[in-house]
């Protein structure tokens, strides 16, 4: 059975496994000139301290390959799912096959599990080969990351570490399991890439964010946490702009982030401009101290709005949570992944033919 | 006699429609056995069951005195042609024989390799590139050489033609002559089954019209031309299949082991084909007219 399973599926497998090559080799070749030129920058940095602006300056230069292989490991696990699942029972039924291979002398369950096990297999170590290569280019980049690209976000977090081989076995299992209830090879296809879409979606939006419970806090203002401050000219108070980053955290997961006045009530955040309250006409944020200390008046400024009780309130998921919630949503998706196998033996003994 | 098949109020719905409905069938053993019927008889869905492809909705079967449960043992006794002769196209004629190997314990590769040989395929040729013929030689072959008890064929030559037709059936005789294995074999054309078969079962909407060795059935039916006259005027141990009447005259087509005496009637045999007809066009309600059955 299972050189009969490796017959059939030969092809698509020397197909993933070129393309893996060329991406593995491409990654290959440019990972080490990255990871040079991210040590020479940080020792250069280190020297004249301009570290932040050498990350923004780096990751800007390599953002497009950046996100072009954390795109490729996000879409891996739907290829499998699309060209490796659904049609895996969906091609037999369709050319009528079934008949042939399930008169053999082998039960059909047998026959799905070879099957299931197989491909699945090559399917999570297509993925997790994917993921491996792709951490190990972009670490650098992962060090420097602009908010919002950082480890712990959504877009970056499903593209690193073992969670892409979870996706990849549960994108699988799901295409058997739709092609053997929709029996159409195309129609399959179309309703696992919805299905899938719709769990990717959902696993960040609403589920990832409380496997363990966030941490709130509030903060004092400070570089890290104000993305901009600045005045229009014809307002009487300037406005503040929160980044979403935890000071003290770089890389944290910032769920929420808001700006608090002196009695606790929500200023603003989210991103949005927000109203101070503070004087521009004199004390520290006045034009006479910000000419008196050109390069200061920011840092000044900003301790001033500090006294009179301006506070980041945020809710965030630290940074060390990553391998916890690796394990946690792998674990989430494995079960899933079995539950799907399930139903498949079970439709393959009782209402399949 | 042993059963190759028995049913007993099988049934098998998909949905709300049932495909077959209270199917009560015997096939001997030991014959190559013709299941004929118009479309959406009902003769698909029984040998799907038969071969454990499909599980019944109500009723029983038992295959060779098993049930046909997907269990390997049972498997490994029945071979199954599936209509069209599925094979992979993507498989060369040596992968399938080698599927076949792999899969069955009971494998007889020195038969495979002989059909595979005298049948002309080489074995480097893709499934898919082969005719129609040479597809359904080789889904015989593997059918064949997993060495059942029990051949069960599906239309197997419905999409051929008249060449490849014969030659099918005549692998399919040589094969049974030599290896002695029962055979049921369904088709819409009696023409087919005229030649291979010595046992017909007609299925009409899911009942047996009729079953029963070729010869008897021949023997036992025929056609009688004569004078109108009402079927009530009939004798009593008449089975009348089918009437035509014109004004002055009638044409039946009765079932009878006695002699035919009456002068008023002139008799002539029947083809096989006539008869199937006359079965499959009999338009009385199943209740009325029971189900007929030769008596050996």
């Amino acid at each position: 059975m299972i050189w009969l399973t490796w017959r059939q599926f030969r092809v698509a497998a020397a197909t993933a496994a070129a393309a893996l090559v060329v991406l593995a080799a491409a990654l290959a070749l440019t990972g080490p000139g990255l990871a040079s030129g991210y040590s020479a920058g940080i020792t250069a940095c280190a020297r004249d301290g301009g570290c932040p602006r050498f990350f923004d300056r780096f990751f800007d230069d390599h953002q497009l390959p950046f996100l072009a292989v954390t795109l490729v490991v996000l879409i891996l696990p739907a290829l499998l799912g699309l060209f490796w699942g659904a049609p895996l029972v969906t091609r037999e039924l369709e050319a009528g096959t079934h008949l042939l291979v399930w008169n053999q002398s082998i039960t059909r369950t047998r026959w799905l599990a070879v099957k299931l096990t197989f491909t699945g297999l090559a399917a999570v170590a297509a993925a997790g080969l994917c993921s491996l290569v792709a951490t190990w280019w972009s670490a650098p980049l992962d060090r420097s990351a602009a908010p919002g690209f950082g480890l712990m976000d959504p877009l970056v977090f499903g593209a690193r570490g073992i969670v892409p081989m979870a996706y990849a076995a549960f994108a699988f299992v799901l295409g058997v399991t739709v092609g053997m209830l929709v029996r159409r090879t195309v129609p399959a296809m179309a309703v696992t890439l919805v299905l899938f879409a719709a769990v990717q979606i959902v696993m960040p939006l609403a589920v990832r964010p409380h496997l363990l419970p966030p941490v709130g806090a509030s903060f004092a203002l400070g570089p890290e946490n104000v993305d901009s401050f600045g005045k229009a000219g014809d307002q009487e108070f300037p406005h503040l702009t929160l980044e979403s980053a935890i000071p003290g955290d770089t890389g944290a997961w910032v769920l929420s982030s808001r700006l608090t006045d002196p009695s606790g009530r929500v200023a603003g955040g989210e991103g949005l401009p927000a109203t101070v309250r503070v004087s521009t006409t004199s004390g520290p944020c006045g034009p006479s101290q910000q000419s008196r200390e050109p390069g200061k008046g920011f840092e000044s400024c900003i301790a001033e709005i500090n006294r009179l009780g301006y506070r980041q309130e945020a809710v965030y998921q630290p940074f060390e949570r990553f391998w916890p919630f690796q394990w946690i949503e792998t674990g989430i998706y494995a079960l899933l992944t079995a539950g799907l196998a399930g139903l498949c033996f079970r439709w393959i003994r009782r209402r399949l033919s | 006699m042993s059963a190759a098949l028995h049913a007993r109020d099988l049934g098998k719905r998909y949905g709300r429609r049932w495909a077959l409905r209270d199917c009560t069938v015997d096939i001997p053993a030991g014959h190559v056995v013709g299941l004929v019927g118009p479309n959406g008889a009902g003769k698909t869905t029984l040998l799907k069951l038969a071969a454990g492809q499909l599980t019944p909705t109500s009723g029983t079967i038992t295959v060779l005195g098993g049930r046909p449960t997907g269990e390997p043992a049972q498997l490994a006794r029945i071979g199954f042609v599936a209509q069209d002769t599925p094979v992979y196209a993507g498989l060369s004629v040596a992968d399938h024989l080698r599927l076949g190997a792999r899969l069955n314990p009971g494998w007889d590769a020195a038969l495979a390799r002989d059909r595979v040989e005298r049948l002309g395929l080489d074995p480097r040729h893709r499934a898919g590139k082969l005719s129609g013929g040479q597809r359904a030689q080789l889904a015989l072959t593997l059918g064949l050489a997993k060495r059942p008890e029990l051949l069960i064929l599906d239309e197997p030559v419905a999409a051929l033609d008249p060449l490849a037709r014969r030659e099918f059936l005549q692998g399919l005789m040589e094969a049974v002559a030599e290896h002695e294995l029962s055979v049921v074999l369904s088709s819409h054309l009696v023409s087919d089954l005229e030649r291979t078969c010595d046992y017909l079962i007609v299925l009409v909407g899911s009942r047996v019209r009729a079953a029963g060795e070729v010869e008897d059935l021949l023997a036992t039916h025929h056609r009688l031309t004569g004078p109108r006259r009402s079927p009530d005027r009939l004798p009593g141990d008449w089975q009348v299949v089918s009437a035509r009447h014109t004004d002055r005259q009638s044409t039946l087509i009765v079932r009878t082991d006695a002699p035919i005496h009456d002068p008023a009637w002139s008799v002539s045999q029947v083809t096989l084909e006539d008869l199937v007809l006359a079965y499959m066009d009999e338009p009385a309600p199943a209740h009325l007219r029971p189900v007929l059955e030769v008596k050996r």
